[in-house]
């Protein structure tokens, strides 16, 4: 791998949308998104961490074999230990899972209370859902629920809504795009004709009520009330008649923005709304998500033990409860004695905590204590390569590697601790 | 090492060996000849009366891709009632309908079967379906390409382009997602649906491109039959559990014109409109056509009582099924402009007129096709029922006083108005070994496979005869996997990782320019990112078996 020059194209790791078009430029360890960058990826391009860091054990400089060996010693002894953080690509996973089976551990995602919003939304009624490319190429009406998205994704309009190029639009004419919740900034959602969204304003609590008064009217059932949610009926039934007409009308949120108590029934009453109106039109949901690969966790732990996140395998085999299994809440309880924190994808910090702690993540990462072991890990994509699940979960993506590395893939460091334990 | 499995009854169909005594020597994973008198023999297996036949291969079940992992998140019960505890060889694992990968492969390995093979893979989603079935342990796998509903092919047949450029077309796709045959799933219908048809028949028009579902069925049948491709194009013909839709299934029978053509769980498609409730079975009628186009094959999709979930690329069907979902919930979705999944849990009852007359229908499916080399055993899995349930499918098959008490136990108007009570014929031992081993692997172009010769992979599989067939299919005595003792007594005692089977036919890499263009336009990741490579399947899957391709000229 040439140490200078530009790569071109890359996919980017850093949000579920891994747009692949990017150009890096290379100058020996620093990368620099030189073409299609956006806030994130410029951000977590150029604060790529340092690659000359060794392995600490309670903070002295030691091989990849010494951390291991503490790392399973520590393992070993620990009655429940607790695998959260887990910002890792497949192969990382693949690795957390087989350790995890061996030590009956709880497994846990940082991301894991959004990404439960949609899950539990499966699990309770289902949806219809649809990917990015279907978007790009049919969507006539784009419904953005909850935030403003583009915060998140900040590509999600350039690349998937304003296309020049889309198989079934004709040219010129762009998706309506409408906005209903708290949108701070929605001025992603202008045409490039320089038509405006339209925003339909309400706190994001009181979206189940909207959404509940959007069902009635799509459905047609009487509704006697002069408003919902503080959006009065006029608008609501502007916005019904408008969802109706869509031919191939899109929801999409972000399940991070839904932060409030049991958000899940407001996108479990979203995606009511979308079957309903799929009794007469086409209509789909988008729910996006993918940050520090909580997709990827999600989907290696359903196929490897057949549950979702949150799990334990401590009884010897699955059991999943969103609840029970939340890292914060075992940590809290003293419930958990031993914690292997994962985040590869970023530098997110383990949570305080006074359990025996071993952390797998990039030489940048500043925990809030010194742990007792610590394995610096090469970036996903950027300094290995690596299998990432999309936000719309059609597609898995194979990353990098972008760089010459040092470092170990998560991969690579578990399967060190793994020969450790299992010696 | 030399491994000698002594004086067992062999059942070897592709060699007309039909139970008689034989012995059969293993070296390095494969079976040779018998050495020379007086050679050493490393181990011997003393096989005095027990059966022996080839490991057997599922040539339709849904194991791997996105679908089956949404069955498997949407259905925390499935799980929480049938957990498989983690032994000091094996990983721990859960599910009864939709299990996890790792129980999956044990499951089918404790039961004799050695390669399975998952039939809808949508091709941008072909990395995750290598993923799972890669971690889908001991059993080969592989997987056919969902095409005919993807807008670039749809758009190729409405602008009335060349056969050549079609054939290049499927050719690139099989390399790119590393896939051993083709699939099409209500050909047209899940991109009609997506312009809000709600159904297709063989002759109607697609709202958008005009183009017929027997045009797709033409275009890919010869397709694959000019790349050389083995296995014929794998069809779920249109209509899908609509009554009546056995007009639909006789003329795709029909469309192919002598053309070879798979139809799969043709128990679903074989549905008649007669009687009080406008359903009944037209599974004489089906068997009838099946057996008078030698250029056809056909699984059945039997169903079996019980809960299980139903996961498909037809999402036209799914969407139209949805009302019947138990427990209530399920999902659709539409896929990259390729096609598309439904996942609607489901539970066929005894009791229930319509499950009673399904469950009857693809029993005389089995008994109505003379041919056993041209039926093959599956329930669809999971759509008909779990594939645990294929050791008392074959008691169903060989064994009618057992179908007759089951029959006994069915809604009495279901049973009145099938022939299935009537039908005599019981399966034989040689003719299971037919449609579960030999069969199939001719059919996929395995050649080392579903066989005993020498030369063959040593997928072998012993059996203890007992005149209870599901009690004896079910935990076969010893189960070898290239070679290597992996399952003994129905237990898992050696893990190893399967192979995946492929095919590569040549084409004219021209295509790739209006591909190129076409990802570049339309598609969310670029073309040369969607292909899947050698090194990453092996790291992903498996070690890549490439078999091979007669190519035949284009018409």
């Amino acid at each position: 791998m040439s140490s200078t020059g530009v790569l071109d194209p890359v996919a980017c790791p850093f949000c579920g949308l891994l747009c692949d078009d990017l150009r890096i430029a290379v100058d020996e360890d620093r990368l620099t998104v030189a073409a299609h960058g956006c806030p994130i990826s410029v951000g977590a391009f150029a604060g790529l961490p340092p690659q000359e860091a060794a392995p600490r054990i309670a903070g002295r400089a030691a091989s990849l074999e010494e951390a291991a060996v503490a790392a399973a010693h520590l393992l070993k002894g620990a009655r429940q230990p607790l695998f959260a953080g887990l910002g890792t690509d497949v192969a990382g996973m693949r690795r957390v899972l087989e350790l995890a089976d061996r030590c009956g551990a709880v497994l846990d995602h940082m991301n894991a209370e959004s990404l439960l919003r949609n899950v539990r939304t499966l699990q309770e009624a289902g949806l219809m859902s649809t990917s990015l490319s279907e978007v790009k190429n049919r969507a006539d009406l784009v419904l953005i629920v909850g935030g403003d998205v583009a915060s998140r994704y900040p590509r999600f309009f350039e690349r998937v809504v304003w296309n020049e190029d889309a198989l079934f639009r004709p040219e010129g004419a762009w998706p309506e795009v409408v906005y209903l919740g708290e949108a701070a900034d929605p001025s992603p959602g202008t045409s490039p004709d320089g038509r405006p969204p339209w925003v339909v304003p309400c706190p994001r609590g009181k979206l189940i009520e909207v959404i509940g008064a959007l069902r009635c009217l799509v459905a047609g059932r009487p509704l006697d009330a002069r408003e919902a949610g503080g959006v009065p009926m006029e608008k609501l039934e502007a916005l019904a008649d408008r969802l109706r007409r869509a031919r191939y009308g899109v929801a999409v949120w972000s399940a991070t923005d839904l932060d409030f108590p049991h958000a899940e029934l407001t996108v479990q009453s979203l995606c009511d709304l979308v079957k309903e109106l799929n009794r007469e039109t086409r209509f789909c949901g988008l729910p996006l998500a993918g940050s520090d690969a909580d997709f990827t966790a999600n989907e290696v732990h359903v196929w490897q033990t057949g549950v979702a996140l949150r799990s334990s395998l401590a009884a010897g085999y699955p059991e999943y409860d969103p609840y029970h299994y939340a890292a914060a809440r075992l940590l809290a309880r003293g419930e958990a004695d031993a914690l292997v924190w994962i985040s590869s994808l970023s530098d997110r910090p383990p949570p305080e905590t006074d359990v025996p702690t071993v952390v797998l993540g990039g030489a940048g990462l500043l925990p809030p204590r010194e742990p007792e072991v610590f394995i610096p890990v090469g970036r996903p994509g950027v300094d290995h390569a690596a299998h990432l699940f999309r936000a719309d979960k059609a597609v898995v993506m194979r990353l990098g590697p972008l760089r010459a590395s040092v470092l170990p893939s998560v991969a690579q460091a578990l399967s060190a601790i793994l020969d450790a334990y299992c010696a | 090492m030399l491994i000698q499995l002594a004086r067992g009854k062999v059942y070897d169909p592709t060699h007309g060996v039909d139970g008689e005594v034989r012995d059969i020597y293993i070296r390095d994973g494969r079976i040779v000849s018998a050495p020379e008198p007086g050679a050493p023999v490393d181990q011997i297996y003393n096989l005095d009366g027990k059966i022996v036949m080839a490991g057997a291969i599922d040539l339709h079940t849904h194991i791997g891709g996105g679908k089956v992992n949404i069955a498997r998140a949407m259905l925390p019960e499935d799980h929480r009632d049938k957990r498989h505890p983690r032994t000091a060889l094996t990983r721990s694992g859960s599910g009864h309908a939709a299990p996890s990968t790792w129980s999956t492969g044990y499951r089918y390995v404790e039961m004799g079967y050695t390669a399975c093979f998952e039939p809808a893979i949508v091709p941008v989603n072909a990395r995750q379906a290598h993923l799972e079935m890669g971690d889908t342990p001991i059993v080969d796998h592989g997987g056919y390409a969902m095409l005919g509903n993807d807008d670039f092919l749809l758009r190729l047949i409405q602008e009335g382009r060349d056969q050549r450029l079609i054939n290049d077309y499927v050719a690139w796709i099989l390399h790119a997602t590393q896939c051993i045959g083709i699939k099409v799933v209500n050909p047209g219908g899940i991109s009609a649906f997506k312009f809000n048809q709600r159904s297709l028949d063989l002759d109607e028009p697609h709202a958008h491109y005009g183009v017929t579902p027997r045009q797709v069925v033409q275009a890919l049948a010869r397709a694959v039959y000019e790349l050389g491709v083995p296995h014929p194009l794998h069809v779920h013909a249109s209509n899908l559990g609509v009554p009546g839709n056995v007009e639909t299934t006789l003329a795709t029978i029909a469309s192919a014109e002598g053309l070879p053509l798979h139809l799969t769980h043709v128990q679903f498609h074989s549905y008649g409109t007669e009687g009080d409730r406008k359903f009944s079975s037209a599974a004489g009628r089906i068997a009838e056509a099946v057996n008078a186009h030698p250029n056809v094959t056909v699984d059945v999709g039997q169903i079996m009582f019980g809960q299980t979930v139903t996961c498909s690329g037809d999402t036209m069907a799914q969407h139209r099924n949805s009302g019947h979902a138990h427990p209530k919930k399920w999902m659709a979705m539409d896929i990259e402009c390729e096609a598309g999944c439904g996942v609607v849990p489901f539970r066929y009852r005894d009791k229930n007129f319509v499950n009673a007359l399904q469950w009857a229908i693809g029993l005389e499916i089995f008994l109505l096709v003379k041919d056993p080399w041209r039926v093959f055993l599956t329930t669809d899995h999971p759509n008909g029922a779990p594939f645990t349930s294929y050791p008392h499918l074959i008691r169903l098959l060989m064994d009618r006083s057992f179908r007759r008490d089951m029959l006994a136990t069915l809604h009495p108007d279901a049973v009145a108005m099938s022939a299935v009570g009537a039908i005599e014929r019981e399966y034989s031992l040689y003719e299971i070994a037919i449609m579960t081993r030999a069969a199939p692997a001719r059919i996929l172009g395995l050649s080392d496979r579903g066989h005993l010769g020498p030369g063959a992979a040593a997928d072998i599989v012993v059996y203890t005869e007992h005149p209870d067939r599901e009690r004896m299919f079910a935990a076969p005595d010893y189960v070898f996997k290239d070679g290597a003792l992996v399952a003994q007594g129905g237990r898992i005692v050696q893990v190893t990782r399967g192979r995946v089977h492929m095919v590569r036919p040549a084409f004219d890499r021209g295509i790739e320019k209006e591909l190129e263009s076409y990802f570049d336009r339309y598609q969310t990741l670029g073309m040369e990112r969607f292909k899947i490579g050698d090194e990453e399947i092996r790291e992903l899957s498996g070690e890549p078996v490439v078999h091979p391709c007669a190519g035949r000229a284009s018409a």
